[in-house]
């Protein structure tokens, strides 16, 4: 910086030390108070109230649940994101835009629709619903989408579908696609090339995408509000927090914000990955240079 | 299948039809056919009857709510996401990590936790709601309860768009700038800004499509009045939802669809225009 004079030099420290202060205030203000605050909440009946909060037979209930819906919606949006970047940065081909603009859609649109979506397709009105009943007769099943856990199932695969395509496209666009190029033409197969050379790229992005989307999938409440009615049956964590807190009483309250407690420091684990992870990719470039 | 020929040139990379083939397998399965359900169930109604339910009044007061109040979250969240971006890029100071990982918090903390803490936190009996609520102003339940919400979940958008664009940005020009006599102020208004502006407003592009359907922060903060003008369109199409009306349901949610479809597109062609100025350089 000495190619400012000392008086330019000290207005800029002065500048500096402003927004730092903005920004500080801000984040503190807007992002720690509230995490601050769930805990504070969360704890106003003692430490015994809280354990007691979250042993429930609907927190249970609502813990399998969500860890269902969770464990599926991550497999099938993994395996989708793998392929599609794969499609996506290793090829050329018209209608390329309006592909990745269409896998983003879950992410822009109101996650009420997502489960108002299924609904209708699933639904007493949906044109879907026939087919499920003639299958249901056909195999003696009563398999049921709409208000029962393959809804919730769903609308989870629904709204955190772009997650994990999302964070490994933009490694695969700056990796480029010579090498593999140059393993396919020295004879190795698809699936050779994606171990091998491919995989060691997107690793680190696939696990945070895959950590994101986890940290989503828990943490969905439109969509699955909208295709979810029964507590302690279909019921995920947050419709749970969802129920505690709208139940009005003080206790019950409490008990909403004890919940919510194991999803904040969900959050923060995701946080926490998401720095280290950063942090390494970011060293790796600088030595690379 | 016209739409996704491939170009005619060598491909030496396996595995394009099969990879397309999953690809738009499972878009089609899990998110544009039962979106599509939305649609076909709404062109079964009339136009006047589509036109009524969307001009009901209640539903024109929760676009009126929705639009205004993300308008105003996004404004404000471009200003802060600015600033922090410039933070963060330009300066070194301790705990910078950690505020850099804490952008991304809205991201993470699922939305109903944010909802009813924030909603706690402004009520009377919350800090710092008591505070304003001693001074006469009260937050929760109102639309300055919207707006906060709207600002808590849209903050790492504008902050992640401007980034990126700022790390590239080569000290360089402002150190020319200043030695060539501009003040800082002219600097930042003639050559920073404009790099930094289609980035601003991409991040304000994606706040505000995020605000106008946000649900689950905003409910339990904004009240649900019909009276006080502080329902939100997802609130609306959810009470649709539980009264059986799905016709009304599905109406709004189209207008809703359509404006997030046409934010969608506004922001890629921005974005576009941008990489393709970058790679003329």
């Amino acid at each position: 910086m000495e190619i400012f004079d000392q008086k330019e030099a000290r207005s800029r420290k002065i500048t500096k030390y402003i927004l730092i202060g903005l920004s500080v205030l801000f984040i503190a203000v807007m992002l720690i108070l509230p995490l601050a605050s769930v805990i504070v909440n969360s704890l106003r009946e003692g430490v015994d109230y809280y354990f007691k909060a979250l042993s429930t037979d609907y927190v249970t209930s609502a813990l399998v649940v969500t860890f269902i819906a969770t464990v599926i919606a991550v497999a099938v949006n993994t395996v989708f994101g793998l392929v599609a970047s794969w499609v996506i940065t290793k090829f050329d081909f018209k209608g390329k835009n309006v592909l990745s603009t269409l896998i983003d859609i879950p992410f822009s649109i109101s996650p009420v629709i997502a489960g108002l979506a299924f609904i209708m397709t699933f639904g007493r009105l949906g044109w879907a619903s026939e087919i499920i009943d003639s299958i249901n007769s056909a195999l003696g099943t009563d398999i049921q989408i709409v208000f029962a856990i393959p809804g919730v199932v769903l609308a989870t695969i629904f709204v955190t579908f772009p997650f994990v395509s999302r964070e490994i496209v933009p490694v695969l666009n700056t990796v480029g696609k010579d090498e593999e190029e140059a393993a396919s033409i020295l004879g190795a197969g698809g699936f050779k090339i994606f171990r091998k050379i491919t995989f060691p790229h997107i690793k680190w992005a696939l696990v945070y995408g895959i950590i994101l989307c986890t940290a989503r999938a828990l943490g969905e409440f439109g969509a699955v509000h909208a295709l979810s009615k029964t507590r302690g049956g279909t019921f995920t964590l947050p419709l749970e927090i969802d129920a505690l807190y709208m139940s009005g009483s003080a206790d019950s309250i409490t008990a909403a914000f004890a919940v919510s407690s194991l999803l904040v420091l969900i959050a923060v684990a995701v946080l926490i990955v998401r720095n280290v992870f950063e942090f390494r990719t970011k060293s790796k470039n600088r030595k690379g240079k | 299948m016209a739409l996704f020929k491939r170009n005619k040139q060598v491909r030496v990379i396996p595995g394009f039809k099969l990879t397309l083939g999953i690809t738009i397998a499972l878009l089609s399965l899990l998110v544009l056919i039962p979106l599509a359900s939305v649609l076909v169930y709404s062109f079964k109604l009339s136009p006047s009857e589509f036109w009524k339910l969307i001009t009901a009044s209640n539903v024109l007061n929760a676009f009126a709510t929705s639009i205004v109040c993300a308008l105003i979250a996004a404004l404000i969240n471009s200003v802060f996401g600015l600033i922090l971006a410039w933070v963060l890029v330009k300066y070194d100071f301790p705990g910078k990590r950690i505020l850099d990982g804490l952008i991304e918090l809205p991201f993470a903390l699922p939305t109903a936790v944010a909802g009813i803490t924030l909603s706690k936190m402004y009520s009377d009996t919350g800090f710092p709601g008591s505070f304003f609520s001693s001074i006469g102003l009260d937050i929760s339940y109102t639309k300055i309860g919207i707006v906060i919400a709207l600002i808590f979940i849209g903050i790492p958008f504008t902050v992640r768009a401007v980034q990126p664009v700022l790390e590239k940005l080569d000290n360089q020009y402002e150190e020319a700038a200043y030695i060539l006599g501009s003040s800082r102020r002219r600097t930042f208004r003639k050559v920073i800004f404009p790099e930094l502006f289609p980035s601003l407003l991409t991040g304000f592009g994606l706040a505000l499509a995020r605000g106008i359907g946000e649900y689950g922060s905003v409910i339990y903060i904004s009240g649900n009045s019909a009276k006080d003008n502080t329902q939100v369109v997802s609130y609306v199409i959810m009470q649709k939802l539980e009264r059986m009306d799905y016709a009304s349901a599905t109406a709004i949610a189209l207008v809703l669809l359509i404006i997030s479809f046409v934010l969608l597109f506004v922001i890629n062609i921005i974005q576009i225009r941008r990489s393709r100025r970058i790679s003329v350089r």
